[in-house]
């Protein structure tokens, strides 16, 4: 299979104008006649609804939940990244995709990463417009802040809920076109398989998850906005149900994966308290700003922090990367923390956290700026913890939180079956091997808003469509593999709970393809999944039936895809003998441990095709090429 | 810990309700409420019976998706935190606790505790919105917005859509829903223009989708999860009687369009 990423060449700077130029249009009169189906409806699915709805596509919108507003962009706390220099500070469009190239430690296309950068302005824009209330000065002008990876102050933020906020701009927009019958929308319907008529996308198969029905549903093209699959870990930032299920299914029908390996631990996480924790709390990475990270210099110490003083702190991050200090890319963060854990220097019951201490900021600053800054956080780290972070230094640990993996996708977002795209945090694209903080919300929504509903026109515009029934050969069997599924899971009556199996598996990629890895501990994981997954089917308890909510089959039917993907995750891992960003191998770092890339081997994309359950995928490799930031090693000291 | 819980279970729409006892033995006061279900559930489906059904999703409070009546109170006992942010540490041993769906006319049951509250979602569909098409947005710093205003729409878009107002509301009123969409966007400049036809659709809206009238209890504010205040109702209130006065001709149009039926507001 020839991988052709469509990344124009020429001027960066031209590139993203240039292609829109050369891209085919579609009538406006004649849009009305091109059926668009979106999957999923965060800050990217809701986003690209909302926009092909404007343009007059005829769209069907689909997610679990019982509305759209809740998919879980709605998390995301500390903010979104714009290259405005409204701060005159330095920063520009090149800047930030110089950082984004840098932070993703040279795993990215550049085309793709420029063309963020550039669209970031205007996301801005499009929020204000829409009623974002995004924080302001007294002069009423737009405010910003500083974040993890940056010199710059290029973050929007909305108090500690940016992405509630600008989920509900989408949200809103989306409802708008629902009301004006432009979109429709099917909440609480979870897609189960890609209809692929003809080597093309064309539909999908569905479960009303109220009534069970399995439906199908064609269209001329399907876009995936379903989020990315950092719940295969069982306990991550993500929501409980984030799921891989779109994704994966779309992969078995032909969608190549790229870079599954590379998965992001977020640095500022609660800790765990007990076996019964059911997620990760997140706290915002802006903490970092004004909070700082230490451990007791000596082993074991294990008195209250206020006892220990001054001298006796040490400041890690602070120390080993004057430059940065607190603010070093989440990766680096992460490390740090599992080190200094390692040699025994961890805080808190179980010795896995360390201190984020917001003293020194609350004495400089008054402790009513850190409650405008951060007040909604720390309500909730008391709420969960029962501390008062004003008065005892909050305890983070590392926890699983994105996925920069994910299908691979063209320039265009589209993936390698035509027809179908992939936006967000779904596809692979902008972020490397590590994403910035606040860059997910950006790249989510200049997906939806603004590169989808230029680039999926020139595909409807240059392709035949004929007139495909829900009685399609293709169409009855993919519903007949839905519901064998359904039916299996049903039937096993095993004797554990789908949970019970899931944290296992959690269990199992969190210990040997988390934080850091080895080849030795991967081909450990990858003979045991296997043998998990064989138990999975025989032994699994799912009650109830299939014509009703049965959230327990909902479950089952997303860990036993989280197995199979679980394979490739780890495969992946194994294959990439180099350290970059978030895949960190222990055989391959610098004397000073940080990470080290094999560019000479290991500059590309990895991309894989399913080739049947329990088959070893095959490899296929989209060269990446460096114009305008020349990989050196990262550096944040 | 020890809990005594009743639970509504209820198969589906159709099917009639009953509370069912159980007994969780085993309850850390670190866990969420939440994870305490879970723990039921776990149990429950170790011996055979069907766990029960309730919607959570982000589990940190924002995503609105969870929430069920706790002794009668939305939410529990705490104030502005959601059902998956309370912690066990907040009950006592052997406690009894009675756990009941969000109960309102607009909110059918589906299962159990879980309710439909697509309601919610026409509400915003018939005006909660800016209609701004993508592209067309000027430089955001071209609207300046001053930072009172910016921080009270906040306080008001801080709304998580959950329906613990509707739900402890003795008229099953969405006043506080609204008023808290109404007020945000009504805040700022960029919800100017819009402002009088958005209030008069979705106070039409509600009233299709058979929500009660506020009559200045102020339960909603009580347990919303947000802590959204009494005030934005207020505001609701004055801009749909400013625009029932400047509108007149404008209203019985929508109001044709909408219901056929004369507005509360309108008749004069």
């Amino acid at each position: 299979m020839q991988l052709d990423s469509k990344a124009p060449g020429g001027p960066i700077e031209t590139r993203w104008d240039r292609h829109r130029f050369n891209l085919k249009l579609v009538n406006p009169a004649n849009k009305r006649k091109h059926s668009i189906i979106v999957v999923g409806s965060g800050l990217a699915g809701g986003s690209a609804a909302a926009s092909l709805g404007e343009l007059g596509y005829q769209v069907k919108c689909f997610c679990f939940q019982d509305s759209p507003r809740r998919a879980h962009s709605i998390a995301a706390q500390g903010g979104i990244n714009a290259a405005k220099n409204y701060h005159n500070d330095g920063d520009s469009v090149y800047r930030l995709f110089y950082d984004t190239v840098k932070g993703g430690d040279f795993r990215s296309r550049e085309s793709n990463v420029y063309r963020l950068a550039q669209i970031s302005v205007n996301i801005i824009d499009q929020c204000v417009a829409q009623g974002v209330p995004f924080a302001r000065e007294y002069s009423g002008y737009l405010d910003n802040r500083s974040f993890g990876g940056a010199q710059v102050s290029r973050t929007f933020y909305a108090r500690g809920q940016t992405g509630q906020q600008l989920l509900l701009g989408a949200y809103q927009a989306l409802e708008r076109q629902i009301g004006a019958s432009n979109v429709r929308m099917f909440p609480r319907t979870e897609m189960l398989d890609l209809i692929v008529v003809d080597g093309r996308a064309r539909g999908i198969v569905t479960r009303d998850l109220i009534t069970g029905k399995i439906e199908s549903h064609l269209a001329e093209a399907v876009v995936l906005g379903t989020g990315g699959y950092g719940n295969i870990y069982y306990l991550s930032t993500n929501a409980k149900g984030s799921n891989a299920t779109a994704l994966w299914r779309a992969h078995k029908r032909g969608a190549l994966f790229a870079n599954p390996c590379y998965t992001q631990i977020h640095p500022t996480c609660i800790p765990v308290s007990g076996h019964y924790q059911s997620k990760l709390t997140l706290m915002s990475e802006s903490l970092r700003n004004d909070g700082r990270v230490w451990v007791p210099l000596k082993k074991g110490d294990k008195r209250p922090p206020a006892e220990i003083q001054e001298s006796q702190r040490d400041y890690y991050l602070e120390r080993k990367y004057p430059s940065f200090g607190n603010l070093v890319p989440r990766d680096v963060a992460s490390r740090n923390a599992k080190a200094v854990c390692d040699e025994g220097r961890g805080v808190g019951e179980t010795g896995l956290a360390v201190y984020l201490d917001f003293r020194d900021a609350i004495q400089r600053l008054g402790k009513h700026v850190i409650r405008e800054r951060y007040g909604n956080l720390f309500d909730m780290y008391e709420r969960i913890t029962a501390e008062d972070p004003y008065q005892v230094p909050m305890r983070i640990f590392p926890a699983i939180h994105y996925t920069m993996g994910g299908l691979w996708v063209d320039y265009n977002l589209m993936s390698s079956i035509p027809g179908l795209y992939v936006i967000g945090e779904a596809n692979f694209s902008d972020h490397g091997a590590n994403r910035l903080g606040a860059s997910a919300l950006m790249q989510g929504l200049a997906d939806g808003y603004f590169v989808l509903p230029n680039t999926i026109g020139d595909y409807l515009a240059s392709q035949k469509f004929e007139e495909i029934t829900t009685g399609h050969p293709a169409v009855l069997e993919a519903e007949m593999q839905v519901s064998g599924i359904t039916k299996r899971l049903l039937e096993t009556r095993g004797t554990r709970s789908v949970d019970s199996f899931h944290r296992e598996l959690g269990k199992l990629m969190w210990d040997f393809c988390g934080m850091s890895r080895t080849a030795e501990g991967l081909r450990h994981a990858l003979s045991q999944i296997p043998e998990m997954r064989d138990q999975f089917w025989r032994e699994v308890r799912v009650l109830g039936s299939g014509e009703e909510l049965n959230q327990s089959l909902e479950k089952a039917g997303r860990v036993a895809d989280f197995y199979e993907l679980s394979e490739l995750i780890c495969t992946d891992a194994l294959d990439r003998n180099e350290s970059c960003g978030g895949h960190f191998r222990e055989e391959y770092q610098t004397p000073e441990g940080e990470a080290a890339r094999d560019d000479a081997h290991y500059s590309y994309v990895a991309a894989w095709e399913f080739r049947g359950v329990g088959n070893p995928e095959e490899l296929h490799k989209e060269p990446l090429h460096f114009e305008y930031v020349h990989p050196t090693q990262r550096s944040y000291k | 810990m020890r809990l005594i819980l009743h639970i509504w279970r209820q198969p589906n729409a159709q099917e009639k309700g009953r509370m069912v006892r159980y007994e969780v033995p085993n309850v850390n006061e670190d866990m969420s409420f939440l994870e305490m279900l879970d723990v039921l559930n776990e149990n429950l489906i170790e011996n055979g019976q069907e766990p029960v059904a309730f919607d959570h999703d982000c589990r940190e409070g924002i995503c609105g998706m969870c929430g069920f009546m706790i002794n009668g109170v939305a939410h529990g006992p705490v104030r502005g935190t959601t059902i998956c942010q309370l912690h066990m540490r907040h009950f006592r041993d052997g406690q009894e606790l009675y756990l009941e769906p969000w109960r309102a006319r607009a909110f059918p049951i589906v299962k159990d505790l879980v309710v439909n509250r697509s309601a919610f979602d026409r509400l915003i569909a018939a005006g909660g919105f800016i209609s701004v098409a993508t592209g067309s947005a000027p430089d955001g710093n071209a609207i300046l917005v001053p930072k009172e205003n910016s921080d009270r729409a906040m306080d008001a878009a801080a709304c998580i859509g959950c329906g613990a107002c509707v739900a402890m509301c003795p008229n099953a009123s969405a006043s506080l829903f609204m008023g808290a969409k109404i007020a945000h966007l009504g805040l700022l400049p960029q919800g100017q223009p819009e402002r009088e036809r958005r209030v008069v659709a979705m106070v039409a809206q509600a009233r299709q989708e058979m929500f009660g009238s506020c009559t200045n209890i102020g339960e909603c504010e009580a347990v919303c999860p947000k802590e959204i205040k009494l005030e934005v109702i207020g505001r609701m209130n004055r801009d749909f009687l400013r625009a029932s006065w400047s509108r007149r001709e404008a209203l019985r149009d929508d109001e044709a369009e909408v219901s056929g039926k004369p507005l509360a507001g309108s008749r004069r």
